[in-house]
């Protein structure tokens, strides 16, 4: 049982680490800021998620399990509060995004 | 009724933080919720957005489902990212919530969904930056706004 979740546990790993280098090189990649805060809110959900998932899986039933959990909350309400101040910054200062653009904007 | 609920919650996160239980700690923390919840109340910050009781109910569906749907576009996300089919799109799009909670929590799923986010907020129109054609179909389906309109409830 133990090896079992262990396995699970390396797999979240896994899966989490491979979302954080993927929004990384996004990242490097995309061409303007709003693109780019896509590849940084892919880190704030999928890569912290699995991860928490994964240290939530070798702590067990204890007090520390319900921390982690509360550091998930904090960062679920907080990463999207982020996201958004930046992106409508970069409004404010009249940046445009590249592509395409429907209708008439605010 | 709000205080006292407010006051529930914040000594079951005391508890939950503080992980020991001798008589002088607890009520050291004890103290300390009421003091919170005498500012709060100082400072009119318990009223319906402070403290969204009416959320509490529905909740549990909802984040359920957009837990699901972070996980999908977090797949959709890395995909367009490694196969560089980047054709971003700004568009607006209209929240039909009535409080500002809900707005705000439609804005704040719209965000937190990776390949959207909610560049500016006038009234109940937001402008919604999506990173492909894929994700900004998914928002004007409104399927999104219908899940919000339905949590918020008959406000």
């Amino acid at each position: 049982m133990d090896l079992f979740i262990d396995i699970i546990t390396g797999l979240c790993f896994f899966v989490g680490s491979l979302f954080i280098i993927i929004g990384a090189c996004g990242l490097i990649k995309l061409p303007d800021v709003f693109a780019r805060i896509h590849a940084a809110g892919m880190i704030d959900t999928g890569g912290t998620a699995f991860f928490l998932l994964g240290m939530i899986l070798q702590t067990g039933w204890s007090l520390i399990t319900v921390k982690l959990i509360l550091i998930g909350v904090f960062i679920f309400f907080t990463s999207p509060v982020t996201s958004h101040v930046t992106a409508n910054l970069a409004r404010q200062k009249n940046l445009m995004p590249v592509g395409k653009k429907i209708g008439k904007l605010l | 009724m709000k205080s006292l609920s407010l006051f529930i919650i914040l000594l079951g996160l005391w508890l939950l933080m503080s992980g020991h239980y001798s008589f002088l700690i607890t009520s050291l923390g004890v103290l300390s919720c009421g003091f919170c919840v005498y500012v709060a109340r100082r400072a009119k910050l318990i009223d319906k957005e402070g403290l969204p009781l009416f959320f509490f109910p529905r909740l549990f569906n909802y984040l359920i489902w957009l837990f699901k749907e972070i996980f999908i576009s977090n797949l959709n996300t890395a995909k367009v990212i490694i196969s560089g089919k980047i054709e971003p799109e700004t568009f607006t799009v209209k929240a039909s919530q009535s409080t500002d909670v809900a707005k705000v929590t439609y804005a704040n799923s719209i965000t937190l969904t990776p390949g959207t986010v909610t560049t500016k907020i006038e009234g109940s129109m937001f402008e919604v930056h999506a990173l492909n054609s894929d994700f900004g179909n998914d928002v004007r389906s409104n399927v999104m706004d219908k899940k919000v309109k339905w949590l918020e409830g008959d406000q």
